[in-house]
């Protein structure tokens, strides 16, 4: 028998939840309760579970704490995982994303911040270096904040030493050579919020996702435009149509299967809820060609947005699909999106999901 | 000099369990100097107060006697003889 385990940030804590079968779930008493968990990472490539939690206080900070059983116990480094070298005269606001690099690197982990920032771990998370080519980057004043403020929130690493970011805003970076370079890659991504055609960078990308076959071809999810590029991020061409919006925050790729990616659409920028009032996902098994609505086992009424992070995949199989929305709820699917089962309710608004089968 | 401080309660669990302390310092003593004794024994605490630039968190304030340190001379005020400094969390949060 397999367990799952979600882990559900939101913005007054964390909560842990367990299944033997992704549909009935034991929800944990709040972790870090009163602060803020924009990220998580589940790590298992080495056989055992590492949880990363980036934990933030208002008054208080940022910080990543870990641990290795289950959250019985957090550590956290005393100096700190994430601190902005002297030199640079900046300090963590956030900690949005924290992505363990793929099964051939076991100890790297990638973490995005706030400000707009990139950093490697090498031990599993527990200390984190600066990737300077990105910090460094000539593009790095021009780079603007979105409403939830100047982060890199999507840390997707490749094959080989390519690792894309998206940004909020200045859009999708590529490096080829483990972080030392960085080009923009956002030709073809629209920038409705600016004058003039679409620029080389300053879109707000907000998220991205590399296919399970085709390490070369990307998807993303936009500030207004679902797009698709299968060319490394070189190009990106629209996937928006048979879709009910092209906004939104999600972008989730199957793990293990091409072409298989799901979105949850939003009204617009100017109406940041459900079309109709109705949360729904949509799947696409065609890599965007086309389109297929899921809302099984969804309210029937729902207002609240799903944000970038707070929807994820698991590696199960069939793979597992979740999702909590703003106003606290969270839902799984055991069966990729065909039907949604209810894990936990009216907790704060949901930052981020993250789950993995336990090894 | 012997400067009493206290500690919000919030952060008791990285301050040894202390809501208030008594350090003993060289005169004068400052608060960046004061907040610099806690963290050699208190890193994390320090980390909940201070950034890694070393300013103080927004939402964090240092009184010094009645006076709150950035209506003063920030980190640079000094604590005079038998004056409490308190370091307490601000109004924050939703």
């Amino acid at each position: 028998m397999t367990t799952t385990l979600l882990a559900i940030g939101t913005r007054k804590g964390l909560w842990l939840a367990t299944s033997e079968d992704r549909r009935r779930w034991s929800l944990s008493a709040p972790h870090f309760l009163m602060t803020e968990v924009p990220s998580v990472g589940i790590d298992v490539r080495s056989g055992r579970t590492r949880l990363m939690v980036g934990v933030r206080s208002e008054h208080f900070g940022p910080t990543v704490v870990h641990s290795d059983d289950l959250g019985a116990t957090w550590d956290e480094p005393a100096g700190g995982a994430i601190r902005f070298p002297a030199d640079t005269g900046a300090a963590v606001e956030r900690v949005w994303q924290l992505q363990p690099d793929s099964a051939d690197r076991p100890g790297v982990v990638w973490a995005g911040c706030e400000p707009i920032s990139v950093w490697r771990s090498e031990d599993c998370g527990a200390s984190f270096s600066l990737v300077r080519g990105l910090w460094d980057h000539p593009h790095r004043t021009e780079w603007g904040a979105g409403y939830g403020g100047a982060a890199a929130h999507s840390v997707v690493p490749g094959p080989d030493a390519t690792v894309h970011v998206a940004m909020s805003t200045g859009g999708v970076y590529r490096t080829t050579d483990g972080g030392g370079s960085w080009r923009p890659r956002n030709a073809g991504i629209g920038a409705y919020f600016m004058p003039g055609p679409a620029p080389e960078f300053g879109q707000c990308v907000h998220k991205i996702a590399r296919d399970a076959a085709d390490p070369r071809r990307l998807y993303a999810q936009n500030h207004h435009g679902v797009y698709r590029s299968d060319d490394d991020g070189d190009t990106w061409t629209s996937i928006a149509d048979g879709l009910p919006s092209d906004f939104g925050f999600v972008m989730l790729a199957h793990p293990s299967r091409g072409g298989t990616i799901w979105v949850v659409p939003l009204v617009a920028d100017g109406e940041r809820v459900p079309p109709g009032g109705r949360l729904a996902v949509h799947r696409s098994d065609d890599a965007g060609e086309t389109w297929r609505e899921l809302r099984t086992g969804l309210p029937d009424v729902e207002f609240n947005a799903v944000l970038r992070d707070a929807a994820c995949v698991d590696a199960g199989d069939p793979v597992g699909v979740y999702l909590g929305t703003r106003g606290g709820d969270v839902y799984a699917s055991a069966d990729e999106g065909e039907s949604f089962t209810h894990v936990a309710g009216h907790l704060p608004d949901v930052l981020c999901v993250r789950a993995a089968v336990l090894p | 000099m012997i400067v009493p401080v206290r500690l919000p309660r919030m952060l008791a669990d990285v301050s040894g369990g202390r809501t208030s302390v008594s350090l003993d310092l060289p005169a004068p003593v400052t608060v960046g100097a004061l907040l610099d004794a806690l963290a050699a024994e208190h890193p994390v605490f320090d980390r909940r107060v201070r950034d890694e630039t070393g300013a103080l968190r927004r939402f964090v304030n240092v009184y010094v006697g009645g006076d709150e340190v950035r209506r003063l001379s920030g980190l640079a005020t000094e604590v005079p003889v038998g004056v409490e400094v308190m370091v307490v969390q601000s109004v924050a949060g939703g």
